[in-house]
């Protein structure tokens, strides 16, 4: 098949590296797969990189001649690998050493994607932030100056609608240019005195240790951070002794016991780390992202406040999930009886081609009356209802309904030792119960 | 009204500011993820209809913190607060 083909190429392509690698990094639900998809279009497989068991989808799309593997990884809020999706996101920016990095942020709420941007541009500075949902953040009336923003960034900012094709050029084009001059300089994430000090401890010996390979003064704050994850990837990837040779380990004892005399514990250290991060990020945002109507969250409140409140929460709840049951149950009615009476008529020509046939009676009794039959019935009993109750869901999801129900049941399901989220599985559970 | 007391005692429409943070483990980690740390502003929004979890504005962003885990964040309230991007 085609799909094979073009995915041994490509892996044969990996291993000679003429296409250029980017990397696509983002949060969760912040339109990074319609980006990954907008770009790649149709020529998308999945790929194993160096290390990890986990299969990265992989795309690739042509710019001026210069082909480009886009590699989708999986959606994080930061890098300091609080799950495994983290770590698989910084293990592949790190060691798969790609030649450039798009970011994909929410315009809506670009103030708390910097988060992740900032962390990105420590590692390489060969990135390009794509704001993403910019129309959706017009329509609420969220003003985001690019200009301002990359150019307190340092690297290149593009807006982008991922919806329209036409804006994704402008990416490519970002991209492209990113990898073809020289690295842009991002701006430098200053970290309270005694972490610099530290990180100034480390730093030069690291620095003779990597070979450019990684960002030393990086890889210098994640140690004193004590992050174990990138201990374990670093001695996986350079080789067990890396760390431990003398004189490093001697610098980041000492390094380490600075730190403790100055009343920074680890536990600090980490919340002292993330609030330099987040400080930076809103310093970034000022002026540059604006609200032209501050009534919008107030009419987002009001309707939270109708969904759920003490009065009114369980009563439209209830509502809409009988609302939900009823459409499922009376819609699922007519569709159900067109597909039996068409697949029973079918059932009616199967008799009469095996009578045709002269086919003994039992073949006919298994095949026709057994398994065509109750194939038939299952079909025509379930389908219809699993196409209306599952699109109706995600209605729900999409108006960002669900977590309200997480939200409101959590406190009855906390009494069995589960929480809220359990209880859209057992909605999902009740339409099963119905339908057996 | 300028006394500290925990995330949990919030009452609704209530802003105030974080001034530490007991939590440790995971829900600690969770918690410098969605940039809740010591000085950032909180507003509770109100509590679900069993009580329990009370919703929190934070950053900009809706999160609900059950009671055992907002006890252990020690806020104290402002009556200015600064409008969030």
């Amino acid at each position: 098949m085609d799909l094979t083909g073009s995915a041994a190429g490509a892996r044969k392509a990996n291993a000679a590296r003429p296409d250029r690698i980017v990397a696509l990094a983002g949060n969760p639900n912040v339109g990074k797969s319609t980006v990954f998809n907008g770009l790649t279009g149709m020529h998308q497989h999945t790929g194993n990189w160096a290390g990890k068991t986990v299969a990265l989808a992989e795309g690739c799309y042509t710019q001026k001649g210069q082909s480009f593997t886009l590699v989708d990884l999986p959606g994080a809020y930061s890098l300091m690998a609080h799950s495994p999706e983290e770590e698989v996101a910084r293990d592949f920016l790190c060691f798969a050493s790609p030649d450039a990095t798009v970011v994909v942020c929410d315009a809506t709420c670009l103030c708390r994607n910097l988060n992740l941007v900032l962390q990105i541009m420590e590692i390489t500075p060969r990135v390009v932030v794509c704001v993403n949902l910019m129309d959706e953040a017009r329509r609420k009336g969220i003003r985001v100056n690019l200009d301002a923003i990359a150019a307190r960034l340092g690297v290149p900012v593009i807006g982008t609608t991922a919806r329209k094709k036409r804006s994704l050029a402008a990416l490519a084009d970002a991209v492209s240019s990113v990898i073809a001059s020289e690295a842009p300089a991002p701006r430098r994430l200053c970290y309270p005195a005694p972490i610099e000090t530290a990180i100034e401890m480390l730093e030069p010996l690291l620095a003779a240790r990597l070979c450019g390979r990684l960002n030393s003064r990086w890889v210098s704050l994640k140690l004193l951070e004590g992050d174990q994850t990138l201990l374990r990837a670093l001695n996986e990837r350079l080789g067990s002794e890396f760390l431990l040779d003398a004189p490093l380990a001697a610098a980041l004892g000492e390094a380490d016991a600075y730190l403790s005399a100055q009343g920074l514990t680890p536990e600090l250290r980490k919340d002292k780390i993330v609030a330099a991060l987040l400080s930076e990020a809103e310093r970034i945002c000022q002026g540059a992202v604006t609200h032209d109507n501050a009534d919008y969250a107030a009419a987002d409140r009001r309707l939270d406040q109708l969904l759920t409140s003490k009065r009114t929460g369980y009563p439209v709840m209830l509502l809409l999930l009988a609302l939900i049951f009823y459409l499922t149950i009376v819609g699922a009615n007519y569709p159900s009886q067109l597909l039996a009476q068409g697949l029973f008529w079918i059932q009616d020509r199967l008799t009469s081609l095996f009578m045709y046939l002269g086919a003994p009676d039992w073949l006919h009794g298994a095949l026709v009356l057994g398994v065509y039959r109750v194939l038939a019935w299952v079909v025509s009993v379930m389908l219809p209802p699993m196409a209306i109750f599952f699109p109706l869901f995600t209605l729900l999801e999409d108006a960002g309904y669900l977590p309200r129900v997480a939200y409101n049941l959590d406190c009855p399901f906390k009494r069995c030792n589960a929480c809220g989220k359990q209880a859209l599985t057992m909605w999902v559970g009740f339409i099963i119960l119905y339908l057996v | 009204m300028d006394h500290d007391h925990s995330l949990a005692a919030m009452a609704s429409g209530e802003r105030a500011v974080v001034t530490a943070l007991y939590n440790t483990g995971g829900m600690r980690r969770r918690l410098l993820d969605i940039g809740l740390i010591e000085g950032t502003e909180v507003e509770c929004l109100g509590r679900s209809p069993g009580g329990d979890p009370a919703a929190y504005l934070i950053r900009g962003a809706v999160i609900a913190i059950r009671s055992e885990d907002g006890g252990k964040i020690r806020v104290r309230a402002c009556k200015e607060a600064a409008k969030w991007i």
